[in-house]
């Protein structure tokens, strides 16, 4: 929304195939785990503090049936964000080094449990509430994501779905007719 | 379209070309008389309608600085959105959702029927059921409206078939497809619905009413009409007499223009409305114009709202299809026995992925967010609209910390709710869960309000100059040639979805101004 979650702005992802791809002068790379996928960050934020943020947003927003991909590229719109502007750099780098604080083990050392006791320390923070309402927007406005979750977007190019299944619910009984007349046709 | 001079004062000057502008201006023009019709927002077509719900929300929302203070959760949540409405040609008829449902007469009597309650500004509307009937029947043909003038209803969706069936199961019997102002069949030159599934992004058919491609189009065609957009009012002026004689604006290239005007129409929505009001102050109107009463940004109302998601085992898909696809009527009924005053409808409801994760639980995050979200082909959904109470600290004001692109303060928007309001939500709450229980939900989640879509009241009718700020056709109490032609007109809010009544009230207004003129009076 206009203050809290903020739309993706100017996204650049850049996907390659594992070491092959060379990174630019003055940017660094980050590798998800598989090395199959990676995103290209500006060199605003150190790959720890890169790490520590995708950890973050892992146990902020936890699904299994997503990959790291999806948080990487949210990431890459914190980083973006942080390349534009020294308030938020500061505020992010501050908040992972509040972070790493919290229990005196970096937050990527932390066990799970321990991971959602530190962010439930910081919740209130600056730090805390940017990187959330960035997060809960660059995640799940990823088309990718929408499919993983069920959802199928856009269906005007589609001729809607009054052809393709807006009606197809078969588990419960039908409504009668007078409640819900049959389409036009 | 008419090019009308700046100095012409023959022509009505309307400000604001939603349900209530747009379908003014139309009926002006109908009628032979000029209007200067001008729109902050941008001019777009269905073709420019994304179907995307963050793209769609930055083209069309008013995303201008406000500012919001109170206990209500959006003042938290989104403290700088308190309202989602449209800044653009249409208005917030682009992103409505259709349900056009009448006023029931004793909610146009809300002081006599509920009695005095504490803390609430309840007042009896100065007009009846029976002086707008003849007018909604105007609107419901107008507009296409569905189960009306003997159009069917629209298909239920998936979203609409587990509401019935658990609906039924509770013991509800007035549940059906609504009054939808969606077209069933191709009906004014405009398809039948698609099931889309995007009514809020702009209904990219046309299948759906809205002034942007109905009225509007409608009101060029005589010729006698002056859209004018990207041209935001600052201030509307008036003689020495007391009588409106223009309007101030900023056009779309950042020129300050004045129209002047036979008479001045305000139809900015009831946040814009008032603040424009109270930005017109005078000498002679020091408090804001037609503000006397001091009533002009009070009593602000949004409705009670909340909704309701059941979670089920297997898919339902109620993304698919009319976002407000069915309606239970048989919580709209005032019964003191349920412990609040007013009544509320239940109303399908169904966000994309992008807005269920801003609005689900604002601010949540974790496991059980995580969860409710993987769940989200497997939900089912229900918005809870109803009555809330009138309070005289409930109130649009001028905040003058923060100024627009123009200079001008932003508004504050203050609401706290009623207790009546929290005992209506909890009860609709319950009745909701209830509803999805009955149909088989493993667990239901309470969504609290989304940032207001129906806002009212601010500049309401009442009979007493005292009381309000306009009479009963929305002719104001204090400057005979300006008018009040939204939903800042609505004295108590009932319950139902306001915008057939917007129009409603728009149609009446248009004869009596014609009437008006015709005898000189303004």
């Amino acid at each position: 929304m206009t203050s809290h979650e903020e739309p993706i702005g100017r996204r650049r992802f850049l996907r390659f195939t594992g070491a092959a791809a060379a990174a630019a002068a003055g940017s660094r790379v980050l590798l998800a785990p598989t090395g199959a996928l990676g995103v290209e960050l500006s060199g605003a934020l150190t790959a720890h503090e890169a790490d520590t943020l995708q950890a973050m947003l892992r146990r902020l927003y936890p699904h299994a049936s997503l990959g790291d991909r999806y948080y990487l590229n949210a990431v890459a719109v914190l980083d973006e964000q942080a390349n534009d502007s020294a308030e938020t750099r500061s505020l992010l780098k501050d908040g992972v080094a509040e972070l790493d604080n919290v229990l005196t083990l970096p937050f990527v050392q932390l066990s799970d449990g321990y991971r959602l006791k530190a962010l439930r320390a910081i919740e209130d923070s600056p730090f805390f509430a940017k990187v959330r309402s960035t997060a809960v927007t660059a995640i799940y406005d990823q088309k990718l994501v929408w499919r993983q979750l069920g959802y199928e977007g856009a269906s005007y190019p589609h001729g809607g779905y009054i052809e393709r299944g807006f009606n197809d619910l078969a588990w419960l009984p039908e409504p009668p007719a007078d409640a819900s007349p049959p389409p036009y046709s | 379209m008419a090019d009308i001079a700046t100095t012409d004062d023959s022509a009505v000057v309307i400000i604001g070309s939603g349900a209530g502008g747009g379908t003014l201006a139309n009926e002006l023009c109908q009628k032979g008389i000029k209007v200067v019709l001008l729109e902050a927002g941008e001019h777009y077509t269905t073709h420019d309608f994304v179907n995307d719900e963050w793209e769609a929300f930055n083209q069309l929302s008013w995303l201008d600085m406000r500012t919001s203070s109170g206990s209500w959760r959006v003042s938290r949540d989104f403290p700088n959105l308190p309202a989602w409405i449209c800044k653009t040609v249409g208005g917030t008829t682009v992103h409505w959702a259709g349900a056009s449902l009448r006023l029931q007469p004793h909610e146009l009597k809300a002081r006599s029927t509920y009695g005095a309650i504490d803390g609430a500004n309840l007042l009896d509307w100065p007009i009846s059921v029976d002086d707008l009937a003849p007018y909604y029947d105007k609107a419901e043909a107008k507009m296409g409206v569905t189960r009306t003038n003997g159009i069917p209803g629209l298909p239920g969706n998936n979203n609409f078939k587990v509401m019935y069936t658990g609906a039924r199961r509770v013991g509800y019997e007035h549940v059906h497809t609504g009054r939808m102002a969606i077209n069933s069949q191709p009906r004014d030159g405009r398809p039948a619905c698609m099931q889309l599934g995007f009514c809020f992004q702009g209904c990219k058919s046309g299948a759906k009413w809205s002034t942007l491609y109905t009225e509007i189009p409608k009101a060029a065609a005589t010729g006698r009409l002056d859209l004018r957009s990207q041209a935001q009012a600052l201030r509307v002026e008036h003689d020495d007499n007391g009588k409106a004689t223009g309007v101030v604006y900023v056009d779309a290239d950042g020129n300050q223009q004045r129209q002047k005007a036979r008479a001045v129409c305000v139809a900015g929505n009831s946040i814009e409305t008032p603040r424009l009001l109270l930005m017109s102050e005078s000498n002679r109107f020091p408090d804001g114009l037609a503000n006397g009463s001091g009533e002009v940004g009070r009593n602000y109302m949004r409705h009670m709202t909340g909704s309701v998601y059941g979670v089920f085992q297997d898919p339902v898909n109620a993304y698919r299809g009319t976002t407000m696809a069915g309606i239970i009527e048989d919580e709209i009924r005032h019964d003191d026995s349920r412990g609040f005053a007013g009544g509320y409808e239940m109303e399908t409801i169904f966000l994309g992925v992008p807005f269920m994760a801003a609005f689900l639980d604002p601010g949540a995050w974790g496991d059980t967010f995580a969860a409710d979200m993987e769940a989200y082909d497997r939900m089912a959904g229900m918005w809870l609209v109803g009555e809330d109470m009138p309070q005289a600290s409930n109130r649009v004001t001028l905040n003058s910390a923060h100024t627009d692109a123009n200079g001008m303060p932003v508004p504050n928007v203050h609401y706290d709710d009623h207790p009546n309001d929290i005992a209506m939500r909890n009860h609709a709450y319950k009745a909701g869960a209830a509803v999805y229980e009955a149909a088989g939900a493993v667990r239901t989640i309470e969504t609290p309000p989304y940032p207001s879509t129906h806002n009212l009241g601010t500049c309401r009718q009442s009979a007493k100059p005292q009381d309000g700020v306009c009479n009963g056709f929305g002719q104001s109490h204090e400057v005979a040639n300006l008018f009040i032609s939204d939903g800042s007109q609505f004295t108590t809010s009932a319950g139902e979805n306001p915008t057939l009544t917007i129009v409603t009230l728009a149609i009446r207004q248009a004869d009596y101004i014609a009437e008006q003129m015709k005898q000189q009076a303004i």
